[in-house]
């Protein structure tokens, strides 16, 4: 690898020359360097800018961080990267405030007080490692390799996967499937026999017309979703929102749709029902790509417009008419399939009753719709030995859950509270503050304590850090290389994560810590490389890439393939990934395993009186509790809010700016928090942003800083088919606080 | 009056598009070091109605570069002053005494006292459009909801928009002659 001319150091060196210093040498005025006092304005170039990836979400759009002086000073879009742009979303562009976070975690901690007391003591990576290791192997010999975990989230964690694997557990699970967007892929599996994926397929810039359920983007700030979003507006895409909560996307919205909590897929039956009943629906894509129409049709005969208006409070008439605005914009227009759909515990039926509206819609393969993806090729290493035998993972018993796609974290953590099917005694936690992530922190601590050994790999002091045995100081994504990003997309890549800045203090990058465990647990066979640099130029090598490629990748942050194309012919055939090999409207697989073979329509539980149900969102600013201790992001969006119709807050004599405590039905309560009485949400609900609320110390600004919806969620429905935790089922009070 | 400039820079910001999601504010703090607690730039939201009958705007708001600025006329020391190449409104901070006069002019409270005692508010990015790129929050924005450009070039994009969209501007009747464009 050293010989091959691709250091990093004349890497950074042509970066530097081909990016902004060349743009702006001598081209500013004496007076203006005077004038203004900004970090680039003063006359004084960057010194380089290192194209690399962001994680300050699941996004990964292509960033170039300006430095000087050793310091990365802005952050901006890579125009070189198809999901950003050249363009960023707030929380990307403020990254540099969790870079330089004061409170982040700097040496390696080893425990000694009680877990959950956060009492360590600074250990030296040689004893902290060791002391991984060890643990790892007690549980081994004495529970097997199977019962070691791993629980986390982002791209770094690939290294410690290829570790588990490597001891001989399949124990892996991401929180983002079973707490999050698990139900939408098995409702879209289940019926067109693909999933949906990461970024969603979805041709939003070309559709005529766009339903969001719930979902709030651009406050979800997915930036190239929110980019397509933005540009199908303009020219003049009509949105459909249905929410209880008046979003900045329903401000924007031809039709806003107040759905009452949980009863969205009672209207989604009453659209079909409506398109079906006019023959509205695509009847050339029906008749050559779907199966069961006959059977859907006398399914959803029983949701009329009037029965469904006394379920969900939308009148007949805007069913009628969205249903036909709906079915006049296809095959040009989406019903967005959500991301975090983990709701009311029939997510994975109400994720299938989308998809059908869509078959219907005949927008698959279609401008407008969902566009089909490709992917750049890329070789694994050939020098990578096989992965020894495992058991099958503990996150679910036999024959339950048996349409989930990947291990369950929420599984996982039952296998380790309860012992079956078989113990689980040590945890791996990458990057997840599993109590405010898995619904009931209660639980979560329980099940730790059933731990013989559990570690942390955090950047920050976050909660799950102070239940941890020892303590491993990550280095962001800034300061560190990890895996290739090669992601299904309309525009196939490869996108490289490189440091842009040295490690602070004593953190070190994921890959390192992995390395250097496997070599303590004899499994440096999985890892035949010194460098990740040497790595991820191997495989492109080995894939075919060229020298140019390859250096363009460094200088440039991606390499970019061919693309297959977007959209299906009108009479094109399709491989559906079906039993069938057909759209399955209505669903013989289903049906066999005792579930509904179309979706069903079964009331929620309401609130009782003084009662809300529990909503929660994002903020554009934040990435949940990730960045709510990012001081440059807390000035944009210093706290959190809890919102309360503005005639029921008046009621309970609560205005805006007063405080208040929030009780679950369970009596865990959190707050104060501040109350924003607001017209733009229904009576019976309440809504807060996830991840404020802190309860470490260690997270100096995000301790108690406004409320914790995470502890008021200590009841949640388990979806059936796939084991996902629907959260939206807690009911709350609001109780009128002094501060 | 003030004295006239070489260009007149203004900005046009897309209502349609803008999510209010502020990557324009925090752009701009990294880029110009704005001052902890201190905005160059801000995002409006304003809600009208009552349940379930409501209508929003949203927009990413700043100086508006007048045509007329009261800050200008009403600076006894002539810190701020119009640029003659971009025509946007500047501020000579080390001719600046911090009086607030055109604090107190400024009818769309744009401009701050930075800690460091001088007034100090958006500069349209002049420094970058000096050298041919756009400003920071234009660049940033993901819904490309932001437009600044020359308004005396027929051919830019802003005066493509002003000419093609309804908009509006804000406080017209203040007399300031604002140069920045609301699309609805």
């Amino acid at each position: 690898m050293t010989n091959s001319g691709l250091s990093r150091r004349s890497f950074l060196q042509i970066a530097g020359a081909t990016g902004l210093g060349a743009s702006l040498t001598g081209t500013i005025p004496s007076d203006l360097q005077r004038l203004l006092g900004g970090i680039h304005d003063d006359g004084r170039p960057a010194d380089e800018v290192v194209p690399t990836v962001c994680e300050i979400c699941f996004w990964k759009c292509g960033i170039r961080v300006h430095k000087r002086d050793g310091q990365a000073i802005k952050i901006e879009g890579n125009p070189e990267h198809p999901l950003s742009r050249g363009r960023l979303c707030p929380r990307g562009t403020g990254a540099l405030g969790t870079l330089y976070d004061p409170d982040r975690l700097r040496v390696p901690l080893i425990r000694e007080g009680e877990r959950g007391q956060e009492r360590f003591r600074e250990a030296s990576w040689e004893e902290a490692l060791d002391r991984v290791a060890e643990g790892f192997k007690r549980v081994a010999e004495k529970y097997g390799p199977e019962s070691i975990a791993m629980l986390y989230h982002g791209a770094g964690g690939s290294f410690f996967k290829t570790l588990l694997k490597g001891m001989g557990s399949a124990n892996i699970a991401a929180p983002s499937y079973s707490q999050c967007r698990g139900p939408r892929e098995v409702g879209f599996e289940l019926t067109f026999g693909e999933g949906i994926g990461s970024p969603e397929p979805l041709d939003i810039a070309n559709s005529k017309l766009l339903v969001l359920i719930g979902s709030h983007l651009g406050e979800n700030m997915h930036n190239t979703q929110v980019q397509d979003f933005a540009e199908g507006l303009s020219k003049g895409m009509r949105l459909i929102v249905v929410d209880p909560r008046f979003s900045t996307a329903a401000g924007k919205a031809a039709h806003w749709l107040p759905i009452k909590p949980g009863t969205d897929i009672a209207l989604l039956l009453g659209w079909i029902n409506i398109i079906i009943q006019e023959e509205w629906y695509d009847h050339a894509f029906v008749a050559r790509h779907t199966l069961g129409l006959e059977q859907l049709a006398a399914a959803v005969a029983q949701y009329t417009p009037e029965a469904v208006f006394v379920e969900t409070g939308i009148t007949p008439e805007q069913i009628r008419t969205t249903a036909r605005e709906i079915a006049l914009a296809a095959p040009h227009a989406l019903i967005h399939p959500g991301r975090h759909v983990t709701w009311y515990g029939n997510d994975a039926q109400r994720s299938r009753a989308i998809a059908i509206l869509n078959a219907l819609l005949g927008n698959w393969g279609r401008r407008g719709g969902f566009y089909l993806t490709s992917k750049s090729e890329l070789k694994g290493l050939a020098t990578l030995p096989d992965f020894p035998e495992h058991a099958e993972p503990a996150d679910r018993k036999d024959g339950e859950h048996l349409f989930a796609g990947s291990t369950l974290a929420s599984g996982l953590r039952e296998a380790t509270l309860t012992g079956e099917p078989y113990p689980i005694k040590a945890w791996l936690v990458y990057g997840s503050n599993l109590p405010y992530v898995l619904p009931d922190p209660r639980k979560t601590y329980q099940a730790i304590q059933k731990l013989d050994f559990m570690v942390a790999i955090d950047i920050l002091p976050a909660e799950i850090c102070g239940w941890a045995d020892v303590v491993l100081p990550e280095c962001t994504y800034l300061e560190r290389y990890d895996d290739l990003i090669v992601p299904w997309h309309r525009e196939p890549f490869i996108a490289l994560r490189q440091p842009v800045v040295e490690p602070l203090a004593d953190s070190k990058p994921g890959w390192w810590m992995a390395k250097e465990l496997a070599k303590r647990l004899g499994l440096e066979r999985y890892f035949p490389w010194e460098e990740p640099r040497e790595m991820i130029v191997t495989r492109l090598r080995s894939s075919g890439y060229s020298e140019e490629q390859i250096e363009g990748l460094f200088t440039k942050g991606t390499i970019k393939t061919e693309a297959d194309p977007l959209y299906m012919l009108p009479d094109e055939d399709y491989e559906w990934g079906t039993p069938s090999g057909k759209i399955e409207l209505y669903s013989q697989q289903l049906a066999d395993y005792g579930f509904d073979p179309v979706p069903v329509y079964r009331r929620p539980a309401q609130p009782g009186e003084g009662e809300f149900r529990l909503l929660f969102g994002r903020a554009p600013v934040h990435t949940f509790g990730r960045t709510t201790n990012n001081a440059r992001l807390l000035q944009q969006f210093p706290e959190n809010e809890v919102w309360v119709n503005r005639r029921v807050a008046a009621d309970m004599e609560l205005r805006s700016g007063d405080r208040v405590m929030i009780r679950n039905q369970d009596g865990a309560e959190t707050g104060p928090i501040k109350v924003k009485a607001t017209e733009r949400i229904r009576h019976d609900c309440v809504y807060m942003v996830h991840g404020f609320g802190h309860e470490t110390k260690k997270l100096r600004r995000a301790h108690r800083n406004g409320g914790n919806d995470a502890l008021l969620i200590t009841k949640y429905e388990v979806d059936p088919l796939m084991g996902g935790t629907g959260m939206n089922v807690n009911f709350v009070t609001l109780e009128k606080v002094e501060v | 009056m003030t004295p006239k400039s070489d260009r007149r820079f203004g900005m046009a910001v897309d209502m349609v598009a803008c999510v209010g999601c502020s990557a324009c504010v925090i752009a701009c703090r990294d880029e110009n070091d704005v001052p902890e607690g201190h905005s160059r730039r801000w995002v409006m939201e304003v809600v009208r109605g009552r349940f379930p009958e409501l209508t929003a705007e949203v927009w990413s708001d700043c100086c508006q570069h007048c045509d007329n600025p009261p800050c200008v006329t009403s600076c006894p020391t002539g810190a701020s002053h119009v640029h003659k190449a971009t025509g946007t409104t500047q501020v000579h901070k080390e001719m600046c005494t911090g009086c607030k006069a055109c604090v107190a002019s400024c009818p769309y409270g744009a401009r701050y006292i930075h800690p460091k005692g001088y007034i100090d508010k958006c500069t349209l990015c002049v420094h970058r459009l000096e050298r041919g790129d756009n400003t920071a929050c234009e660049a940033v924005c993901p819904t490309s909801a932001i437009v600044v450009g020359d308004l005396d070039d027929p051919n830019s994009e802003i005066s493509r928009v002003i000419r093609t969209r309804r908009f509006k501007q804000q406080k017209l009747d203040a007399g300031t002659k604002p140069r920045f464009f609301l699309l609805q």
